[in-house]
């Protein structure tokens, strides 16, 4: 299967086609099962390069499939590449798997959309582009890769465009991606001519031979981050991740949750040997950035109405939980919380937009409850997927966020205990403002019969998607929607499996396992903990976890179900710190002002200084007309300045001086 | 050449090493008499012989190209010209341009009912003057080529006799254009009187021969900077910009398509011949006047570019920006200049020529065409609903405003990687991340324009844009090598890293 590592893009980009050329006469619901058969048919060669893999050495373990030279001149050979190694291949396996489940979901969630094949074709086109990114061998195939999802997010935050929110989500999107995108090409460029070649295996070679200096390593990891911090959605980038959550909640599932957002976590561990080669004030700035993404995200979703933004903030935090495991150095850490929290933030996404299908598009929190009789089976796997992000052993949660804590203490030094204590925090938070979201949405008494009427009368877009209803009820989900949903909700509740602690209890060949399957591609970067006093202590550490999260459970039951407190949502929380309407007020104001400025001052101070020189000059002639032979002469009055100068730099600069 | 003799002894011409320019020249010559002479021709007829004879000029560039790699560089007509590869890829990039160019004219005059042949070979007659300010090997014949090429703009700014603006606009550039013109030519003679000659060979051996006092040589450093003004202004280079919004917007699309794309080209390539070529003794005093053109140009390029609300302005910006770019790679080249090994900087600034020019004419000609539609409307409001209208135009002009974007699998993120690269190369990283940073401001430019075209809904009164036959000819055509380029690149770069030897 190796040798076809291309058949992983190959299926989605037919698929792809095949929806461009004949989408409209496919029509609903062809082209959605065409869609997902296409994701399917990619995760089944996924899955056989796996086990070609398996049966290999464990130093063999990578596979360079290259299709052509992309770019063949004498210094400059980048490679279309596709590298099969434990690393991609893995991401390949959730992508594609995970991908095609939420395919599934959406074919019954875009039921009734007027533009149901042009959805999938976009689908489509982003899992092209994130197989494309995850396989790539070389920064630039990666790069190609980076902006086909970027594109595509941008597409599909914006497609229900005639929404005004939608498309200013979309730009916002495009716009800070762009600014991570800056990062990604320095450090490209920076790679390029530190080491003469931008693939993995060169740079990577680099960083592990010490040929590299220290300066240049955390220079090119450092720009990789900042790429990372824009599609991860970190501090201070992470505003465009909520408002993208005006697109379709497939799309909130599978590219905001699931898998691009994941995109900059892959590539610091892909880069790993550069960023252990780097100065260690580097991994420190990516975990302090990562905690504190973590908490902050966490404060916001705490007092969130919206169900899908508590969901966004919550995606936020928990990528800074990744972050804060790459920059203490468990990058098999990192890709375990990356892998669980697909599976159960995909299921809560899926979840939570089977609850607005059947609330008929009601998002707000405030107007739902008791549902738990009505969707049964969404109540269900909801609830699983709140238990593994909560911190409940044995979901699979628990034992990732676990694993990430562990190395942030046995990072040691000043940051190490603070930044465990920020991870600590943060799971408490996690665990109570789930446990709110869990409450108010499935528990408690059913506050959207009150609203019905008002509920029903304003959605006027219910057409689109289910007709006329008579009497306002929220219903359980199609089967092809509960289908993803029961599956995840399995994944979610034994992902832990892949990568257990060595805990005495827990039978030696069923430990670490992912951490063996990754060793080749993380061991220059993996940091070693055994012996470290918080490895020793691991047992007592998992327990102060679990406390954490009964804590934060218990609190919030406390509070919004037994209603023995009243709840404090203070409005700076619900607006986020208010930074996000300052960043808008900022650019909007003054930052457009700026702007402006610039083009007044260019009209006006530039022109108006030259005119007013013209105006001392011809003086003697009389007014100045305001015509256009009037604006001819500042143009070449500004020709003039320039003249002036250049001859200033020139003969006295270079030549007399 | 002087002769031994006492007598003049007239140059051996080599007449097949100047086929593309007597081939320029005689397609306007025969637009122009037999044009004059002979009714009015059929329709198209105009346009397909001006395509035809760009076409033939750039072939026989192909065959000059090939003659060099066989027997090496040379100079013709006694030194005056220079038969290196250099001069046959501006060569290429010009035809290219008029072709496509011409193609787009074709409906833009018919519908107005102004189809004749002037216009035509005015086109041709540029398009010689920008191949013989990429060929020239001699300051005055630089000058002249220069001269050919700007009196035949200022006319064609002008052309459209009925629109103010366009009169506007020719005028202006007319103007300001003598202005800078003056410029160079006192430039020119400054240096002949520090080298007392304008043979560009002669030029360089006598700096190689005099010894200078530590390099104090006045008058030649102040011809310098006149040169640098003078050809400035031609790139449109901040400060010198001043002319290009108000010129792009009030000329016919086409002729700004022109300007755009020949016009660029033949400015560059001066720059290079004078700078690069003529003047590596002096790239340490040039260096740095380039490095303030090129910042300038990105910054002030691409940030008024994001305030316009007209398209053609809009475009006229990002040209700046791109002639900043361009800069960069001028710059970068300027570190290597005239040693053995030269750089990247050459060969990527002349790939982005050819790619850039290919992509604002498609980007002008879809202006064009919606500009039509609307009666002459370019604004932001005129592209709305495009792709509902029209999606194949709305999704080609999608692909060059990528493009121009530097969007990977797109000509245009080729053309940028090699300047930006080049100047990594030279370790000129202060404006490499400064380039990138305008890049960044400036890629909002462009999605504003493919917002309005697919996002928002247009009047319902608008009407589906007409494409005729022989525009929709000339945007595929650049759309696909846009794409073409971006995936297969290889072999254009290959071609353009030859360039390391120059006649001289």
């Amino acid at each position: 299967m190796l040798d076809v590592i291309w058949l992983i893009p190959a299926f989605p980009l037919a698929g792809f086609l095949l929806i461009l050329l004949f989408g409209r006469r496919l029509g609903e619901p062809k082209s959605g099962y065409l869609a997902s058969a296409m994701v399917l048919a990619s995760f089944v060669v996924s899955v056989g390069a796996y086990f070609d893999l398996l049966s290999m050495d464990s130093h063999e373990r990578a596979h360079i499939e290259t299709l052509f030279s992309w770019v063949p001149v004498s210094s400059l050979q980048i490679d279309m590449a596709f590298l099969a190694d434990p690393l991609s291949i893995t991401m390949c396996l959730f992508v594609t798997g995970i991908g095609f489940l939420i395919h599934l979901f959406a074919v019954g969630y875009m039921h009734g959309d007027p533009n149901f094949s042009k959805f999938f074709l976009y689908l489509n086109l982003f899992v092209l582009s994130m197989t494309i990114l995850v396989l790539g061998e070389n920064l630039l195939v990666t790069f190609l890769g980076w902006e086909g999802v970027g594109t595509c997010s941008y597409l599909l935050i914006s497609f229900w465009h005639q929404r005004e929110s939608a498309a200013t989500a979309g730009k916002k999107a495009f716009v800070t991606n762009r600014v991570g995108d800056w990062g990604f090409m320095l450090a490209m460029f920076l790679g390029f001519e530190a080491v003469g070649s931008v693939s993995y295996h060169a740079l990577n070679g680099a960083a592990e031979a010490g040929s590299l200096a220290t300066s240049t390593a955390t220079g090119i990891a450092l720009l990789l981050f900042v790429g990372a911090v824009g599609k991860s959605a970190q501090l201070p980038l992470y505003i465009w991740l909520p408002d993208a959550m005006e697109g379709p909640t497939p799309v909130s599932a599978l590219i905001h949750a699931a898998t691009m957002v994941t995109a900059g976590v892959f590539l610091m561990t892909r880069m790993n040997p550069m960023l252990a080669a780097a100065a260690p004030e580097a991994s420190t700035i990516i975990a302090v950035v990562g905690a504190l993404t973590a908490l902050f995200a966490a404060t916001i979703a705490v007092a969130q109405t919206d169900i899908k933004k508590v969901l966004a903030y919550s995606t936020v935090s928990q990528l800074g939980y990744m972050f804060l495991a790459v920059g203490s150095g468990a990058f098999v850490a990192a890709i375990f919380h990356m892998v669980t929290h697909a599976f159960f933030k995909a299921l809560m996404f899926l979840g939570s937009g089977s609850v607005i299908h059947g609330m008929h598009h009601e998002q707000d929190m405030r107007k739902m409850g008791a549902l738990r009789k009505l969707m049964p089976i969404t109540a269900a796997t909801f609830i699983v997927g709140w238990l593994a992000i909560a911190g409940v052993p044995p979901f699979a949660g628990f034992w990732s966020k676990d694993e990430i804590l562990l190395f942030a203490l046995a990072k040691g030094g000043t940051w190490g205990p603070i930044l465990y204590v920020v991870g600590l925090v943060t799971a408490v938070l996690t665990a109570f403002y789930m446990t709110r979201q869990v409450i108010m949405v499935f528990f408690g008494e059913a506050k959207w019969e009150s609203h019905a009427n008002a509920a029903e009368a304003p959605e006027g877009e219910d057409e689109m998607t289910h007709g006329a209803h008579g009497e306002f009820k929220p219903h359980e989900s199609p089967p092809i929607m509960l289908f993803p949903l029961v599956v995840l909700a399995g994944l979610a509740a034994v992902g832990g499996l892949i990568q257990l602690p060595a805990f005495g209890f827990i039978p030696d060949g069923w430990q670490h396992k992912l951490e063996h399957w990754l060793e080749p591609v993380v061991e220059a970067g993996e940091a070693h903990i055994a012996g470290t006093s918080a490895y020793d202590n691991k047992e007592l550490l998992a327990l102060l976890a679990i406390a954490c999260a009964l804590i934060g459970i218990g609190v919030a039951v406390a509070i919004y179900a037994k209603k023995l407190v009243k709840p404090v949502e203070p409005q700076l929380l619900a607006d986020g710190w208010k930074y996000d309407s300052g960043v808008s007020a900022f650019m909007g104001g003054p930052g457009r002002k700026a702007f402006e400025a610039i083009a007044w001052f260019d009209k006006n101070v530039v022109d108006g200084a030259v005119h007013g020189v013209a105006k001392l000059v011809g003086g003697a002639g009389g007014q100045i007309r305001k015509t256009q032979t009037g604006n001819v002469r500042n143009y070449a009055g500004i020709v003039g300045v320039g003249v002036v100068l250049l001859l200033a730099w020139f003969v006295i600069g270079r030549g007399v001086l | 050449m002087l002769a031994q003799d006492d007598f003049f002894l007239a140059p051996g011409i080599e007449w097949f090493h100047l086929g593309p320019v007597i081939a320029l020249v005689s397609g306007a010559l025969v637009l122009l008499v037999v044009g004059a002479l002979t009714p009015r021709w059929p329709r198209g007829l105009y346009a397909y012989v001006t395509a035809l004879t760009a076409a033939v000029a750039g072939g026989l560039a192909v065959f000059n190209w090939n003659d060099i790699t066989d027997d090496g560089v040379s100079t013709l007509v006694g030194g005056a010209l220079a038969f290196d590869t250099f001069a046959q890829m501006i060569t290429i990039t010009v035809c290219a341009a008029t072709l496509l160019v011409a193609l787009v004219t074709d409906d833009e005059l018919r519908r107005a009912g102004k189809d004749g042949p002037e216009v035509y070979a005015l086109f041709l007659i540029a398009a010689t003057g920008a191949v013989v300010m990429g060929s020239a090997n001699d300051l005055i014949l630089l000058f002249l080529g220069l001269e050919t090429l700007s009196l035949a703009l200022y006319v064609l700014a002008a052309s459209d006799r009925e629109r103010p603006t366009s009169q506007e606009a020719g005028i202006k550039y007319f103007v300001l254009g003598g202005f800078a013109s003056a410029f160079f030519l006192y430039g020119i003679a400054l240096i002949y009187g520090g080298t007392q000659s304008t043979n560009i060979g002669e030029i360089i051996g006598s700096f190689q021969t005099s010894v200078l006092l530590d390099g104090k040589d006045t008058l030649v450093l102040a011809g310098i900077a006149l040169l640098i003004v003078g050809l400035g202004f031609k790139v449109a280079a901040v400060p010198f910009h001043m002319w290009t919004p108000d010129v792009y917007q009030g000329a016919p699309t086409n002729v700004t398509a022109f300007m755009a794309s020949v016009g660029k080209a033949g400015a560059f390539a001066a720059m290079l011949r004078v700078l690069v070529i003529a003047l590596p003794f002096h790239r340490d005093d040039w260096r740095p006047a380039i490095w303030v053109l090129a910042v300038l140009s990105l910054v002030i390029g691409s940030v008024l570019a994001v305030v316009q609300t007209d398209v053609k302005r809009m475009l006229a910006y990002s040209s700046i920006s791109h002639a900043g770019f361009i800069l960069v790679g001028v710059e970068a080249a300027g570190h290597n200049a005239g040693e053995l090994a030269p750089g990247d900087g050459m060969p990527s600034v002349l790939t982005y020529l050819l790619l850039y020019s290919v992509l604002t004419v498609g980007s002008f000609a879809v202006v064009s065409l919606v500009a039509r539609n609307n009666g002459g409307d370019t604004s932001l409001d005129a592209f709305k609903g495009l792709a509902q209208r029209r999606p194949t135009i709305a999704l080609a002009l999608t692909v060059f405003l990528l493009a121009q974007a530097g969007v990977p699998l797109t000509s245009g993120f080729i053309a940028k990687w090699g300047v930006i690269q080049a100047a990594v190369e030279e370790e000129s990283y202060a404006i490499a991340i400064i380039a990138m940073v305008a890049a960044v401001v400036a890629a909002f430019l462009y999605l504003r324009i493919m917002v309005s075209t697919w996002l928002e809904t247009g009047a319902e009164s608008t009407e589906r844009e007409a494409v005729p036959f022989s525009t929709g000819v000339a945007v595929f055509s650049a759309a696909a090598f846009t794409l073409l380029i971006g995936v297969w690149p290889g072999w254009l770069l290959d071609a353009a890293e030859s360039v390391t030897t120059y006649a001289k």
